[in-house]
């Protein structure tokens, strides 16, 4: 399984004076079992993106291939093709409508047409998966939950349906620092446990840096640069001219180059940091202030 | 697709048609759909087209834009289109079994069908060149005399305002919505009508829920800047006649007159 995205364009609202490019000339591509991460102002055009890497728009030009098979040619489809990618929206919780987590979560499923034994076991599965308890969960209200418990119902929705490529809208967006971390594990373990292409969104660039395998940088509907974490974080200037910024620990590590400090460019996590600083010191370092 | 809806939506532009006072575009609205209603010939229909085109031409709405509006009448259209056509009485033109045409049903289902377009182009012309707080305001000026009879003409435009200001909102949470569903498998367009109703519960729930949810808010918001209905309230834009209205009202007027000569006429 691999994604190829050729010169995609999208137009909204084409014909009328309010038209706008929402994306124009976007080329890359994900290899078999890649993170890859995607990140960009807002308003820059990722959920435009992610909506065409399932077939819910349509490139006004260009093409999509997923593991072999063109999703922007006339007559494929899309129900085959919502099977094979699942894509989490931006606020999934949205979303929520039945009266119970488990028949909630059994939507996507269902609608696979599988057995009943199967969906049981699917929704049993998606919601360990997101971290909630089968028993306790699955006969409550999806709208009596809190927020981050909604957030993962919504989430465990498109698990359950065992798609080949994840793709996640921002999943993180207005959680708080627990429930943050705890999606975040969440979508480790199933990238680690699935092996699957998986692709997320974000506007943290701690939680980018760590998890991807690649990045893509995208501003207002165009490619500004794709490559590995370290490559991308290094281009400090390019980021910041699209308004974007590096990650905290970056921005510290890059701060004690520029005063002296003889560690590696672009540190993109915390313990690398702490060993990096702590051996710079114990050779008898010293910051020049 | 729900976007395609184009009925009632505003068209974006700074043309003299967009210009124009919302109270004077209220009534040379109302003026055009009472001729219609008033006009019996189809020259009446020629001149009342002729005036159409030049409004839309000078607001500079493309056609297809208009006509695109009116793809959800067609049905009603053609329905009554065919319910003229068959079942009036006079000279027969041709005939098949029970079904018959005459000349008079011909004329008449003919006749209906360009009021109805006349009807729905014209008063669309208004929404779509009217922003929609404009056109509330001019309604809420227009029914201010009223207010002495105890019409609450503030809250009327006020629900007015709000509830056009909503329908692009709830449209594109409707949009949202259907599109995070069929991402999870769901299917609107197959099946038979019960399957379809059917699948409209996993819109209809969250969009609800929205709703609500987007109600409280603003009642929230409004509350928290001290909006208490109008009384006394001034407003950021006052509505003033400029040269162009007096031109508007001209027009009109001339309008108005030709309709009434050739009906003396013909
Ligand atoms: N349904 C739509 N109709 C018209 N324009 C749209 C629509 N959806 C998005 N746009 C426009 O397309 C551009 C890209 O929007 P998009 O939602 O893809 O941005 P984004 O990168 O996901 O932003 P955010 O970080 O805020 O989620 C924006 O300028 C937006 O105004
Ligand atoms: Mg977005």
């Amino acid at each position: 399984m691999s994604i190829q995205v050729k010169n995609l364009k999208h137009i909204y609202e084409k014909g009328m004076p309010t038209e706008s490019v929402a994306l124009e000339g976007v080329s890359f591509e994900v290899e078999d079992g890649e993170l890859l991460g995607i990140i960009g102002h807002t308003g820059s055009g990722k959920s435009t993106l992610l909506q065409h890497l399932n077939g819910l728009l349509k490139p006004d030009e260009g093409t999509i291939v997923i593991g072999g098979v063109d999703i922007t040619a006339p007559g494929v489809s899309m129900v085959e093709i919502r099977k094979r990618i699942g894509l989490v929206f931006q606020y999934p919780e949205y979303q929520l409508f039945e009266e119970t987590v488990a028949k909630d979560v059994a939507f996507g499923p269902r609608n696979l047409g599988l057995a009943d034994s199967e969906i049981e076991e699917r929704v049993r599965e998606a919601l360990e998966l997101v971290g909630l308890d089968y028993e306790d969960m699955k006969d409550r209200s999806p709208f009596e939950l809190s927020g981050g418990q909604k957030r993962r119902v919504a989430i465990a929705g498109v698990i359950a349906m065992r798609p080949e490529v994840l793709i996640l809208d921002e999943p993180t967006a207005g959680l708080d620092p627990k429930a943050h971390k705890d999606v975040l594990k969440m979508i480790e373990d199933v990238h680690g446990k699935t092996g699957n292409i998986t692709v997320l969104v974000s506007h943290n660039m701690a939680d980018i840096a760590n998890l991807s395998d690649k990045v893509l940088v995208i501003d207002s509907g165009r490619v500004v640069t794709m490559g590995t974490p370290e490559e991308v974080f290094s281009k400090r200037d390019e980021l910041s001219s699209v308004g974007l910024d590096l990650p905290p620990i970056t921005c510290l590590t890059e701060a004690l180059r520029e005063r002296g400090f003889k560690i590696r460019e672009t540190i993109l996590s915390v313990e690398d940091a702490a060993d990096e600083i702590a051996e710079y010191l114990k050779a008898g370092g010293k910051a020049e202030c | 697709m729900l976007r395609d809806i184009t009925l009632g939506q505003y068209f974006p532009g700074s043309s003299p048609v967009h210009k124009l006072d919302p109270r004077l575009k209220i009534i040379a609205t109302l003026l055009f759909i009472i001729e219609l209603f008033i006009v019996d010939n189809f020259i009446g229909f020629l001149i009342a087209a002729i005036a159409l085109g030049a409004v839309i031409a000078l607001s500079k709405v493309p056609l297809s834009y208009i006509l695109r509006g009116l793809k959800p009448i067609l049905l009603i259209l053609a329905f009554t289109f065919a319910l003229n056509m068959f079942m009036v009485d006079g000279r027969i033109l041709w005939q098949w079994k029970f079904l018959k045409i005459t000349q008079e049903g011909l004329e008449l289902a003919v006749f209906m069908a360009i009021r109805l377009i006349l009807l729905i182009m014209g008063s669309s012309m208004l929404t779509l060149c009217t922003r929609p707080i404009a056109l509330t305001d001019g309604i809420e000026r227009l029914l201010s005399p009223f207010k002495r009879f105890g019409l609450p003409a503030h809250d009327i435009a006020m629900m007015m305002t709000i509830a056009l200001r909503f329908i692009p909102t709830l449209l594109e949470e409707a949009d949202k919505i259907m599109k995070a569903q069929q991402a999870r498998g769901a299917d609107f367009e197959t099946g038979n009508l019960m399957q379809r109703a059917k699948s409209l519960i996993p819109i209809l729930v969250p969009l609800f829920v929205s709703a609500f949810r987007i109600a409280q808010d603003l009642a929230m918001a409004m509350e928290a800047r001290c909006y208490r209905g109008g009384e006394n309230r001034t407003r950021m834009n006052e509505m003033k006649f400029k040269k162009s209205d007096y031109v508007a009202v001209t027009l009109l007027a001339v309008f108005g007159a030709v309709i009434i000569i050739q009906s003396k006429v013909f």
